[in-house]
């Protein structure tokens, strides 16, 4: 089996702690959560950080929190307690259509959503989710906290907002009344990385219109909602045709290219049929007609 | 007698209740034999190797650890073709823990810097010239341990002058082809062989005549056996005795202890193999691979045992792939369905060095099946190999010597015959067998089929099935614009290499030895040649003997994997473990009950003439109470008694088995598949898997057979390839990119039997372990198109991956991978 | 070098480790426990899963200085005073295995499931035993085997055990 390269460990005892040791380390140290992207990363020498953090003791940040007109999950949030959460399974239905289709189940046992967003992986899910949510995410570093929004955040691939010595520590979800949300994703095999992967979020209006929409994708070139596929329906009844034209909108907006995965026309193609999919299925989620 | 069973739910009580009553089991001395859960010989019994694999005590290669064991770790080449300027080792060799570097200059004063292969060629152990392949071996660090080992490879500095590459085996035969194989003396291209079978003269005629003639390129693209072990092995020499004790993960024990001869130079007196656990093979640990030929060297270079385990990328990236034929298929037949002739033609890549394995006279292996299970008036069939700047390989992942490919290529053809004549493909196999009364069957390809009811285990799959209703489900499917589809193929196999006059492995005839001493206490022990990966040896081999002698399978203990205690024999691939070793062992175990006869007249004091077998005792005839066990007979040879004439004061017995014919496994496959249109993604709602592996041994045993190999078609089919880039890059290196089934993406198996007995082979079994491997790509890649019918689509090339089934579905090509 | 303390089958065991030893060494190469191995390079098969404070992980993506404090479960782990667990005896009793490599991480992810679940569908073993691969036995004998285990929650009765002991003894 492949091994990685030497490097130094520390383990942190608290956020402030954590931060301290990335500070001592120096800019080739990294945080390390569930592991399960820079591990491998690691051993294939692909990275190579000269020390670890390692945040897995920090309880404090795995939690979801349900406030009254929002959710927050701690950054040590794992795959699997996302898909476990009574909370988030009654609001945001997307997070148990994602990540069911994480990787595999041991490999969310591990996994941490803070992790993901922070790997910020083109085939990865959880970013999409938090695009599709309207999230916020909650950065420490030593001059203290900062909030930002996903698109201030999500710089594209592998690449984030959050400086050396800043820990994501948490994702905050506003809630919305009589609102759904869905995610689908094509994959060669189980547990594979995403061929192409769509999610929606949808906020009914009283008289069914569509008062609010994000729409996200994953491992299409897409790094931020497709705005002008939103406004498609943003305010409109969410007609069959709406819908078609809002994801043929979204694949227009994408940019994927071939790869072992799929061809880049394959990938737009996926990005129209996912996207009518999510839309259709967190409109119905949102008016209760499908779980 | 042929027996049917009913699939899935009922399957195993009838598996071995069916067994039963075609063996007619009367055991009136003998109660045991009639326990449905401990069988006094076939049956289902649970097998001897678990007890210590569910405890986690199996023995794997890297299980072993000898004291002061170093490390070794190899540098591949990160290029497909560039020659090799210089290798500067000085760094690795200062890094904290490295005993010392190899390369080829080291092994060049040894004569070791080439071995020979399986295909009388010879492959870089360390590449001195030149690298011809992306992950070819290029240095050898030996460290303390195993980290400090991977540390010193990026250490090492290789000077390289780019080459150009062949990366399509189509563009290998050009004439501006860049020469691979310079080092051999007066190349001056890529060619390697052609060989041809069949009558080209009478296919072109029944060509010429046909109402119809069809052809389709066929691609069976590149794929890997990834044994879930990767390839390794512990030597260690002593230098004192001039012994080399090899620990490797090896299907043939024996016929690597004879290569190691051959290559090292050792005497094979001196060298002892020891194949130990092996976590899965397929194929995969057939050839020698130049890590082992390194282990070895750095144990004689160091004093030390050196252990070197690849890793899963170096397994996938050098080891012995599978397959990688470009086909052209050309079918001839006639409106009423009558076929008529089959032309194949076959592109082999074949990688930078001719390291296939399989028989010396079979440079295409057994393509020599492509006639399939039908009668043609003509078949022609020609592949030429090729080499390319990839890993060498071609035979494995269970392809029974190449009739993966050949199976597959008729299937596919006689589809297309179907639609073109718009006839159903079921009906249209079933005008076409062979009958039962045409066996022994000469397939026009050079083979003899041994035995086969077609018709008759076709007929029982439909019915498993339910063929008719399937077909009424997809018109109304198909009605409502969904895609499903039911695919078939009907295959028949000839495993269990082989006649030892035509078949040899470097000159090592094809057959295989047992050993079998009984003990005073009637307790045995079963010394065979052939390696288990998993299939159970320990078990069907015990039950084997179990059969013949009537003694508890408990009581006999085989003995495998090790050159020092086990007779000569040419180990386990191509299905050939139960052909040529097991009928090894029922021949020992007569041998011994013969000799048990004399034994027990001479207690009985009557003439051996005089006595009845039955399992477990011979007695007097019509006196049954008058007889003598085994057990006792083997105490009283072991005694004092006056021994007769022709026995020497033991039971043992060893044998040779050279089979006279390979068996002719067959089985009838469906396949239903659902394609989501908007998507492409094929789902496998079902697969049925009725199989004729002649005798039955241990139906549960044949059913993991079974199912293992099912799920080997599903990964070919939907997903698994090693793709090349046009720089030679290997696109597959890594269970990221070469994608194995999980257990989401197989259906829950259904299988049936029919038995037709080899009547060649002692107890008429036929190989097993290939068959579901061979049979299933086909069926799946049927079903696939059939659903895409509708939309136009007559043939696609596998995998069927969303996307190519999308492009497929749109009418765009399907590149071959 | 740091030191960890790790609970492995019940037994606290203290060493000191290159922090870059991944688990599944650390069991293999310094405690010798071997029966956890391991497959691939890309955290992929998931031959080398191991039970972390109950749930199954692949240990060739866990640091051993990440298991420190921690408890760890292997296959040695499972038979307990000579009495094999149920999920051991279901292998053996449904031939969930043939060439025994992925058989301990099969073996852990089956129990810690059956801990957590005691009744599965087919369609929850087959996504719980989703993250690893095996090349012999085609999934349904494993699935099988799981529910045997499930289906026999303390094990095999004494009638069988009898049988049961006569063919270990013999294979032992």
């Amino acid at each position: 089996m492949q091994i990685s390269a030497p490097f130094d460990y520390a383990r942190a005892t608290s956020v402030d702690d954590a931060i301290a040791l990335l500070e001592k380390f120096g800019e080739e140290s990294r945080i390390i959560a569930g592991g399960h992207s820079l591990l491998p990363m690691m051993k294939l020498r692909l990275a190579r950080p000269e020390a670890l953090v390692d945040i897995n003791q920090l309880t404090e940040l795995s939690h979801v929190t349900e406030e009254p007109d929002r959710i927050r999950i701690g950054a040590m949030t794992r795959h699997v307690e996302l898909i476990a959460s009574p909370v988030l399974a009654r609001h945001f239905p997307i997070f148990g259509d994602a990540g069911r289709v994480i990787a595999d189940p041991l490999v969310r046992n591990r996994g941490t959503i803070g992790g993901s967003l922070c790997q910020a992986d083109p085939g990865e899910d959880l970013t999409a989710v938090c695009i599709v949510l309207d999230a916020t995410v909650v950065l420490r570093g030593p001059g203290g906290e900062r909030t930002l929004t996903m698109g201030d955040f999500h710089l594209g691939p592998y690449t984030t907002a959050a400086a050396h010595d800043e820990i994501l520590t948490e994702i905050r979800i506003p809630l919305r009344p009589r609102s759904g949300s869905a995610y689908e994703k094509v994959e060669r095999r189980v547990g594979d990385y995403a061929v192409a992967a769509a999610g929606a979020s949808v906020a009914l209006a009283e008289d069914g219109t569509v008062a609010e929409i994000g729409i996200g994708l994953a491992a299409v070139g897409l790094d931020e909602r497709p705005a002008a596929a939103e406004a498609v329906l943003r305010g409109q009844a969410p007609t069959p045709e709406r819908i078609a034209e809002a994801a043929k909108a979204t694949a227009a907006a994408t940019e994927p290219v071939d790869d072992l995965r799929g061809t880049a026309e394959y990938k737009r193609h996926l990005a129209e049929e996912l996207t009518k999919r999510v839309i259709a299925r967190a409109i119905a989620r949102a008016k209760g007609t499908q779980a | 007698m042929t027996i049917i069973d009913q699939p899935r739910a009922a399957r195993r009580h009838e598996d071995a209740e069916d067994f039963g009553a075609e063996h007619g089991r009367d055991h009136a001395h003998n109660p045991a034999a009639d326990d449905p859960h401990r069988p006094l010989g076939f049956g289902r019994l649970q097998r001897k190797e678990d007890p210590r694999f569910v405890r986690g005590q199996g023995n794997y290669t890297d299980d072993i650890q000898l004291a002061g064991m170093l490390h070794g770790a190899i540098l591949r080449s990160p290029l497909a073709h560039a020659r090799i300027n210089s290798i500067d080792t000085s760094a690795a060799l200062a890094h904290p823990g490295v005993v010392a570097v190899i390369t080829a200059k080291d092994l060049e004063p040894l004569g070791l810097a080439w071995m020979p292969t399986l295909s009388y060629d010879t492959q870089s152990v360390l590449a001195s010239d030149k690298v011809r392949f992306q992950g070819q071996e290029v240095a050898f660090v030996i460290a303390e341990d195993r980290y400090a080992a991977r540390d010193a490879l990026e250490l090492i500095d290789v000077d390289y002058d780019i080459l150009p590459v062949v990366h399509d085996a189509r563009r290998a035969l050009d004439a501006d082809a860049p020469l691979i194989r310079d080092d051999l003396e007066g190349r001056t291209d890529n060619h390697i062989a052609d060989w041809e079978c069949g009558d080209q003269a009478a296919w072109e005629a029944v060509k010429a005549k046909a109402d119809h003639v069809v052809s389709q390129e066929i691609v069976y693209p590149r794929v890997h056996p990834a044994p879930m072990e990767t390839c390794g092995a512990v030597a260690d020499f002593n230098k004192v005795s001039g012994e080399l004790n090899l620990y490797v993960t090896s299907q043939a024990p024996h016929a690597h202890r004879t290569v190691f001869a051959l290559v090292a130079g050792l005497p094979e007196h001196k060298i002892n193999l020891i194949s130990p656990d092996v976590g899965g093979g397929f194929g995969n640990k057939v050839p020698v691979y130049p890590g082992y030929v390194l282990a070895t060297v750095g144990s004689i270079v160091t004093g030390k045992p050196v252990k070197w385990m690849e890793d899963r990328s170096e397994n996938l990236m050098s080891t012995g792939f599978a397959r990688d034929y470009i086909m052209q298929g050309e079918i001839a037949f006639n409106s009423d369905g009558t076929l008529l002739g089959l032309h194949a033609f076959a592109l082999a890549d074949h990688g930078a060095f001719n390291a296939t394995a399989q028989p010396t006279k079979y440079p295409a292996g057994f393509f020599n099946i492509f006639p399939g299970s039908y009668t043609w008036e003509a078949v022609y069939g020609k592949v030429t190999s090729v080499y390319t700047n990839k890993a060498p390989g071609g035979v494995a992942y269970a392809c029974s010597f190449r009739i993966t490919e050949a199976s597959y290529l008729v299937e596919r053809m006689v589809d297309r015959a179907a639609m073109e004549l718009g006839m159903d493909p079921a009906e249209l196999r079933l005008k076409n067998f062979i009958k039962p009364e045409q066996f022994p069957y000469d397939n026009k390809a050079g083979f003899e089929y041994d035995s086969g009811r077609y018709e008759e285990t076709m007929r029982h799959a439909m019915q498993l099935i339910g063929y008719e209703e399937l077909r009424k489900e997809q018109a109304e499917k198909r009605a409502r614009g969904e895609l499903m589809g039911i695919g078939i193929s009907f295959f028949t196999e000839g495993v269990g290499a082989g006649p030892r006059k035509h078949m040899d492995i470097l000159g090592l005839g094809m057959a295989d030895g047992a050993e079998l001493r009984i003990h005073p206490t009637g307790k045995a022990q079963l010394r065979i040649s052939v390696q288990t990966q998993g299939q159970g040896h320990e078990t069907t081999f015990a039950q084997i003997v179990a059969e013949e002698l009537g003694l508890p399978p408990e009581d006999i203990d085989v003995i495998h994997g090790d050159t020092r205690n086990t007779p000569y024999g040419l180990g386990t691939y191509g299905s050939r473990s139960t052909p040529v070793s097991g009928a090894a062992a029922s021949l020992v175990a007569r041998k011994v009950r013969d000799k048990a006869k004399l034994v027990a007249a001479a207690m009985l004091e009557v003439s051996p003439d005089d006595l009845e077998w039955e399992k477990g005792r011979w007695y007097v005839k019509g006196d049954p109470t008058a007889g003598k066990t085994i057990q006792e007979v083997a105490f009283a040879v072991h005694g004092t008694m006056t021994l007769p004439d022709g026995v020497d004061g033991n039971l043992d017995a060893v044998v040779t088995y050279d089979p006279p014919n390979l068996t002719y496994p067959y089985g009838a496959y469906f396949c239903v598949t659902d394609i989501d249109p908007g998507t492409g993604k094929v789902t496998i709602r079902r697969f049925l898997a009725v199989d004729d592996c002649g005798t039955r041994i241990n139906p549960m045993v044949i059913e993991g057979q079974v199912h293992g190999g099912l799920t080997d078609g599903v990964g070919m089919a939907l997903m698994q390839f090693i793709g090349f880039d046009e720089q030679g890059n290997c696109l597959g290196g890594s269970f990221m990119d070469y994608l194995i089934p999980s257990a989401l993406e197989v259906p829950d198996w259904e299988t049936g039997f029919t038995v037709t007995p080899s009547p060649h082979h002692p107890i008429g079994a036929k190989g097993i372990g290939e068959s579901a491997t061979v049979g299933s790509p086909s069926a799946i890649m049927n079903s696939v198109i059939d659903a895409l019918r509708p939309l136009g689509v007559t043939g696609m090339d596998m995998p069927a991956t969303p996307n190519r089934v999308w492009d497929a579905m749109n009418g765009r090509a399907t590149p071959p991978v | 070098m740091t030191h960890i303390s790790v609970t492995i089958n019940g037994q606290l065991v203290e060493r000191d480790v290159d922090p870059r030893v991944l688990l599944v060494h650390f069991l293999r190469d310094d405690l010798g426990m071997t029966g956890t191995h391991w497959g691939c390079d890309t955290t992929n098969c998931g031959v080398c899963s191991v039970l972390l404070d109950g749930q199954p992980v692949k240990s060739c993506t866990v640091l051993a200085v990440m298991a420190d404090g921690h408890e760890v479960r292997t296959v040695e782990g499972l038979e307990v005073d000579g009495v094999l667990d149920p999920i051991q005896q279901g292998f053996m009793e449904e031939h969930g295995l043939q060439c025994g490599f992925c058989t301990p991480g099969m073996l852990m992810t089956g129990r810690a499931l059956l801990d957590e679940n005691p009744h599965p569908t087919e369609h929850e073993i087959r996504e719980a035993i989703s993250g690893q691969i095996c090349r012999c036995t085609g999934y349904a004998t494993i699935v099988r085997s799981i529910q045997w285990a499930a289906d026999h929650p303390a094990g095999i009765t004494n009638g069988q055990a009898e049988q049961h002991a006569v063919k270990e003894e013999a294979s032992a």
